[in-house]
């Protein structure tokens, strides 16, 4: 075994003899291009709404309970996928989600949460980990859409208005502090401030 | 041959019997709409395609009451909030704890009484399921006439009867 290694590493190590400077580094950069695309390829699949509930714990929950909201229909049109709200546009902020989503696959092929009342009983972890999100990126993935500069308060409703003009334009709430279960239904709330 | 007869007029008895039964459950099953039409607008044996869900409305300040008991209307929308076991998003609002930050008024203290007029720290269950009091409000025409008179009209007419009178 070590010897094997060995001989690789000598193979490896040794000054090329066959193949000119040139093409090794005009190789490398092709082949570079190749594995780049294809990892940005990857990602983009993985990005799309087919990709998220192509599994069944996502399809039959939160998948099922979105289409009940504005997100899903509207008199406007506009639809927020997954990705919209769960994956950040920005590329170092975007890998370090799909890291972490490596996880959730882990969940699925373990089974942690494959019944509705498994997923139930780990939502408000689920959820938790959402906010934290959102509320460290100041609710990036919501300001992709609404943007606060656009939002014109006597349009809206008395409530919103009043709420939007103060806490949100202070910067001392972010959309995800008031706005929770926008998308899919809240697990148990206790604790949860503001609740 | 007697009862060749017989038997033929027996027949025929039968025949016209049954149909004649045939004939009445035929006739049962004839419903007519005008005779069924209700509240909905159309038979009861048939089901009408549901009208569009009506926006609700936004509404600035309360509605008022017309009775000192009577639950407040809802003068914003709720269709957004969730109410189960889980949750209660409109006492994310308007519970006592929420409404300094809400602005949103507080439930009365009504809703922390048992039956029995014992108070609770929290909202007592029997007033947990908030839409089943308060409605909100949309812009649909009423099926069917109001005809309530607010008390303060009913004894100023009394009063007016009275100096009339006199
Ligand atoms: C893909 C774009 C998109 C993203 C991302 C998005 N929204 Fe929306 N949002 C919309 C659209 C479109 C509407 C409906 C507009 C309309 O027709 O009134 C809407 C409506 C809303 C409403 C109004 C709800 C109602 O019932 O009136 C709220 C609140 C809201 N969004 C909050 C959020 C929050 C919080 C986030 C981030 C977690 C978010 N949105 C992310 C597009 C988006
Ligand atoms: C201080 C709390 C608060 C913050 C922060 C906040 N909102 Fe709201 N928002 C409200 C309230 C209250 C309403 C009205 C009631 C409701 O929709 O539940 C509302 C309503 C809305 C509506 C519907 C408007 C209408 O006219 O019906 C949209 C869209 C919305 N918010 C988006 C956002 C976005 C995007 C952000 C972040 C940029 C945000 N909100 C931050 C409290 C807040
Ligand atoms: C409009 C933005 C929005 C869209 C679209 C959206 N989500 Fe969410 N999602 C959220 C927010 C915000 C949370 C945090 C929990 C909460 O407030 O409900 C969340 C939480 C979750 C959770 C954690 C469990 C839970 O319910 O809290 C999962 C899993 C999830 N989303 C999956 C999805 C999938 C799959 C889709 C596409 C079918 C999707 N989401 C679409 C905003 C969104
Ligand atoms: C985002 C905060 C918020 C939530 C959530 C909310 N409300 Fe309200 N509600 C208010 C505010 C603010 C007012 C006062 C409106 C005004 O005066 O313009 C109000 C007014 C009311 C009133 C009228 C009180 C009166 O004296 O006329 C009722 C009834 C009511 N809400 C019931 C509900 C119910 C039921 C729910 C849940 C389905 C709910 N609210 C959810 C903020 C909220
Ligand atoms: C069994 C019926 C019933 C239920 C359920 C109920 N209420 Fe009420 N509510 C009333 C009645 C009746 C009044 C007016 C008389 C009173 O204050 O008791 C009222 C008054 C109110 C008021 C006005 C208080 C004030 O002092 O102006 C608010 C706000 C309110 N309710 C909110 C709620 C909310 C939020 C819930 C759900 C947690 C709820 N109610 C559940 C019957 C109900």
């Amino acid at each position: 075994m070590m010897d094997k290694l060995k001989q690789v590493w000598r193979v490896l190590a040794k000054p090329s003899v066959h193949y000119s400077l040139g093409f090794l580094t005009i190789g490398g950069f092709l082949a570079g291009i190749i594995f780049w695309g294809g990892f940005n390829t990857a990602l983009e699949a993985t990005n799309t709404e087919e990709f998220c509930i192509s599994c069944h714990e996502m399809e039959a929950n939160v998948y099922e309970e979105l289409q009940g909201t504005i997100h899903f229909s509207n008199r406007s049109g506009v639809r927020a996928t997954c990705p919209d709200c769960h994956v950040p546009h920005e590329w170092t902020n975007k890998i370090a989600r799909k890291m972490q989503a490596s996880k959730e696959v882990w969940g699925k092929i373990f089974g942690t949460i494959n019944t509705r009342e498994k997923f139930e009983a780990k939502r408000r972890e689920l959820a938790e980990h959402e906010w934290a999100r959102l509320k460290a990126n100041d609710s990036l993935e919501c300001r992709n859409c609404h943007n606060f500069d656009y939002m014109d308060f006597t349009r809206q409703a008395p409530r919103a208005a009043e709420a939007h003009s103060t806490s949100l334009a202070s910067g001392e709430k972010t959309c995800i502090d008031c706005h929770k279960g926008i998308a899919h239904h809240l697990p148990n709330m206790t604790g949860v401030k503001g609740y | 041959m007697k009862t060749v007869k017989q038997n033929v007029v027996k027949m025929a008895a039968l025949l016209a019997l049954t149909s004649s039964a045939f004939l009445a459950t035929a006739a049962d099953k004839v419903i007519h709409e005008d005779d069924f039409a209700t509240l909905r607008g159309t038979a009861i044996t048939s089901e009408p395609t549901p009208p569009p869900l009506k926006n609700e409305v936004d509404h600035k300040g309360t509605f008022g009451r017309a009775f000192p008991t009577q639950a407040p209307v809802v003068p914003h929308k709720v269709r957004k909030y969730q109410v189960n076991l889980k949750v209660n998003q409109c006492l994310s609002c308007h519970d006592r704890s929420r409404i300094k930050e809400s602005k949103a008024p507080m439930v009365s203290v009504t809703h922390y009484m048992t039956r029995e007029n014992h108070f609770l720290a929290q909202v007592s269950p029997r007033r947990y399921f908030c839409t089943q009091c308060h409605v909100a409000q949309d812009e649909a025409k009423p099926l069917v006439p109001n005809v309530f008179i607010d008390v303060d009209k009913l004894l100023e007419a009394a009063e007016a009867k009275k100096s009339a009178e006199h």
